[in-house]
């Protein structure tokens, strides 16, 4: 393995039903027939060397998911972004590529995400009165399937902030209220998804939306001291100009 | 710029995040095309009835949908079962059946191919017909509605679901295809005179589209058919199957579909040859193929190369009814080994011939690593059984090629079994055990070590149609249970040896159905219409399958008529029965088949015809067809791998 390349990626529209090990297996094909040079584990059965870093759950769009590549020959990140977004499913749509110049993992990067939740027919005053409630509590537990079985979840301990608005819905249909959510919740382990968020409102006040919600991860990364996301890829950025000018 | 049928999506959409699997109903492949409507003379809908987890890999479809499209004219468009929580949803919200390439709605389309790889789909069929807003009986349909048309092996005895169906192709699709497109291109553009009828007349002139509409049955009094024939003049009495000669003229699919969903096959497949005539009794596949053609070393070169810089597939299969058997296997094993040496490509081979040279290729293919499991087919567990289906394999043949696996490497193989084979005893069953424990012993001798194994996997027989077993009786299902468990005692009746040999089989009960559904006439639409309408979907599926609900709807509907399940499945019929798929032409000349069964009820055996001098089973001179193999004597040359 001679670079690390770090890229950001979206899912957009309808290949947000992707699962993450649906991605994974199209993003290997993707490299394959973009003959970009993946470096690849030794041993009997070898593996492409791709890390994954926190994926959005499978319905959920995202603009902000990450992955790390070990390349066995150098390649200029740009050139490997476009190729790669060339080769993969329109929606599944490469953002931007970075060699890696930092020596701490990307999972360590990601600390929390900010994401958009919209409720079609969800009346904006009573998401408003739903999340005042979800904020005054102080805990809000919520019954999660995880590997180890049902486990109580708090909700509320992982939202650094949660703030309302409200839209038109992106389909287009007339006289329906669309009501929206904006958050910035921590990474924390079992993850706290935009599902548990809604199953937290519906705890609290009874929240029930009438369609599923459409969720987007807006951003993903590091948490400043005033509760915004940073990019993750910054350190990364400034490492490879401090080279170039080096 | 909006066309005349609209995209069901905005109203498909919302449902998805309610359902399993959502990716599967979303389309977006590569390879996959969206065309213009509006601006389409010719539009199908092409439809495998199973889970698109099985039909996406289908390379029938993928054929059929790439030689289509590209006509210029032409729009081909794929749609495949829902499941029941996604059926449910869209019968409550009013979303039919849709394409999975632009979610158009499939009843706008001119044609609804079907592909029935098996007879367990065809509930299927009717929930996608019924969702789509086409009626189930073709009688009913109208100018709005497609021409639904049916292909693939099932389909050459269709008369169980010819109550469904406008027409059926039997044999290979590529030119069949492109020929109904001109007629109803034709038909089109003449501002389709004549309606339905005429087209469906038109198509049935060709002597190469079966339109049962067209056909009337009469019964005997006890309930045999007395005679098939046509109910208008200018229809043949018999519909013949069509044969596409020379493969390398037709190398599909160059594109193909690689889908965002998790599918049973990830690979590139290349059909290197079509059709067999080693004439194993109970293979209907290889007995309606015929005769072989073999794919050149040199297109199959390609067409890998290309497969794979155009997919990004890891994988090769080499497909066909018995790959071993290619005349030039040897150098194409090691030419593709060569190319993809060094790479991540795997490349494998559905191994099912029981002899070592099978082995040698095996270990050819995986010079690069990764090893595939080997398969052997001795299909019986005694050399009697194995005469009367003519699968010439000696036991000495199995053991040497069994321990040459374990002793290049191997460490677990598969052996395949049927289990109620015409005539088969008890002991016949048994031998399977004598077999595996002789296997584990010589493998154990051979290798010096106990750290090998092998898996006995059991399917149960169902006689089918156009084979020399057309006329047997089915074995019951108790039977075969029976048996099964007393193979599984003998098995594990040595302690020692028994512990190295997993054993897999399936209940008999689905094979019986399987048998009902094979070897029906249009009287079982009755049944199959019941159990759709009972709930059954999905009857591939074990977890869906329910044997109780075919025998209530055959004891409902069937005593109508005279007859019932068992008359159907395990009676059996002698030389001068008017069989229900009679008037469909598999080239197979009906005499032959039946001295063929008269052959394996004496155990004598009927050699491969592509060595030995023809035996006239009737297709080649009724099809016109002829032997295309090898050798060709040429080589792969190395290329620079993807």
């Amino acid at each position: 393995m001679v670079q690390k390349v770090r890229l950001r990626y979206a899912k957009r529209g309808p290949v947000r039903f992707t699962s993450h090990r649906d991605f994974a297996r199209a993003l290997e094909r993707a490299l394959r027939r973009a003959n970009i040079p993946v470096a690849f584990s030794q041993g009997f059965t070898p593996h492409p060397k791709i890390s994954y870093a926190s994926a959005a759950p499978t319905g959920v769009a995202s603009e902000a998911e990450y992955v790390e590549l070990g390349l066995q020959a150098p390649m200029d990140p740009a050139e490997l972004a476009t190729a790669l977004d060339a080769a993969l499913s329109p929606g599944l749509d490469v953002v931007e590529a970075v060699t890696v110049t930092t020596t701490d993992s990307l999972a360590e990067r990601l600390v929390a995400s900010r994401w958009r939740i919209e409720l079609p027919g969800v009346e904006p005053a009573e998401l408003a009165r739903a999340v005042a409630a979800f904020e005054a509590a102080e805990e809000v537990a919520v019954a999660r399937l995880t590997k180890q079985g049902r486990r109580q979840v708090d909700v509320r301990g992982a939202v650094v902030a949660i703030t309302t608005g409200s839209a038109s819905v992106p389909s287009g249909v007339d006289d329906v209220p669309c009501a929206i959510i904006e958050c910035v919740v921590r990474q924390v382990t079992p993850s706290v998804r935009p599902d548990d968020i809604l199953s937290g409102l519906q705890a609290v006040a009874g929240l029930t939306p009438p369609v599923p919600a459409r969720a987007t991860r807006l951003a993903q990364g590091p948490l400043t001291a005033q509760g915004e996301i940073a990019d993750p890829l910054a350190a990364d950025r400034r490492g490879m100009t401090a080279e170039r000018v080096g | 710029m909006s066309e005349s049928v609209e995209s069901v999506w905005p109203r498909l959409e919302p449902l998805l995040p309610r359902v399993s699997k959502p990716i599967q109903y979303v389309g977006g492949e590569l390879g996959a095309q969206v065309k213009g409507w509006d601006t389409a003379a010719v539009r199908w809908a092409l439809m495998y009835p199973d889970a698109y987890e099985v039909g996406l890999p289908n390379q029938g479809i993928q054929i059929l949908y790439e030689v289509l499209n590209e006509q210029p004219d032409v729009l081909a468009e794929r749609t495949y079962a829902v499941w029941p929580d996604l059926e449910a949803l869209m019968r409550e919200h009013g979303v039919p059946q849709f394409t999975v390439d632009a979610h158009r709605p499939v009843g706008a389309f001119d044609l609804l191919g079907v592909s029935f790889a098996t007879e367990l789909g065809y509930t299927n069929l009717l929930t996608a017909l019924d969702l789509a807003g086409i009626p189930l009986t073709a009688t009913d349909r109208d100018e709005r509605h497609p021409v639904v048309i049916a292909g693939g092996h099932a389909a050459f005895n269709p008369e169980p679901v010819a109550e469904f169906l406008d027409a059926v192709v039997l044999g290979d699709g590529e030119e069949a295809v492109l020929e109904i497109t001109a007629i109803v291109r034709q038909w089109k553009a003449e501002g389709r005179p004549g309606g339905r009828e005429e087209l469906l007349s038109r198509l049935a002139r060709t002597e190469a589209v079966y339109v049962p509409r067209f056909y009337d049955v009469d019964y005997l009094p006890d309930g045999r058919i007395q005679r098939v024939v046509p109910n208008r003049p200018d229809v043949p009495f018999r519909v013949h199957k069509r044969t596409t000669m020379d493969l390398d003229q037709w190398p599909y699919p160059k594109k193909p579909l690689v889908p965002l969903a998790e599918t049973v096959h990830e690979r590139y497949a290349v059909e290197i040859f079509r059709g067999c005539t080693r004439g194993c009794r109970f293979c209907q596949a290889g007995m309606i193929t015929r005769p072989v053609r073999e794919r050149s070393i040199t297109t199959i070169g390609q067409m890998v190369a290309d497969g794979l810089a155009n997919s990004g597939f890891s994988e090769v299969g080499l497909l066909s009814l018995s790959s071993a058997d290619h005349s030039e296997i040897g150098d194409i094993c090691s030419g593709l080994a060569d190319r993809y040496q060094g790479t991540n490509i795997s490349l494998s081979l559905p191994s099912t011939r029981v002899d070592a040279f099978n082995v040698e290729l095996a270990k050819e293919l995986s010079r690069n690593g990764r090893r595939t499991g080997l398969t052997f087919a001795p299909e019986g567990g005694s050399e009697r059984i194995r005469r009367v289906i003519n699968k010439m394999v000696t036991e000495e043949d199995l053991i040497r090629t069994v321990v040459t696996a374990y002793t290049n490497g191997w460490r677990h193989v598969k052996l395949y079994f049927m289990c109620g084979l015409p005539t088969e005893t008890d002991e016949d069953v048994l031998q399977i055990a004598r077999l595996a424990h002789e296997v584990i012993r010589a493998g154990r001798e051979a290798t010096g070590s106990k750290d090998i194994r092998c898996t006995v996997s059991i399917g149960g027989f169902v006689p089918k149609p156009h084979t020399p077993f057309q006329w047997v009786g089915q074995t019951p299902p108790e039977v075969i249970d029976r048996r099964l468990q007393l193979l599984k005692q003998a098995i594990n009746s040595d302690r020692s040896l028994g512990r190295a040999i997993g054993f897999r089989y399936h209940d008999g009960e689905p094979s019986l159905i399987e048998g009902l559904l094979s070897r029906g006439d249009r009287r079982v639409a009755a049944v199959i219409r019941k159990v759709w309408e009972e709930g059954g979907r999905f009857d591939g599926w074990s977890e869906h399958f329910s044997f109780q609900r075919w025998v209530d709807a055959a004891a409902a509907v069937l005593p109508a008529y005279g007859v019932d399940l068992d008359w159907y499945t395990t009676r059996e019929r002698d030389e001068h029965e008017v069989l229900p798929w009679d008037h469909l032409d598999s080239g197979l000349d009906k005499d032959w088949l039946w001295q063929d069964w008269q052959d394996a009820l004496a155990e004598v055996e009927q050699d491969d015809c592509r060595w030995t001098p023809c035996f006239d089973c009737g297709v080649c001179p009724s099809m016109g067809t002829e032997i295309q193999i090898g050798p060709s004597g040429r080589k792969l040359l190395p290329v620079t791998p993807v």
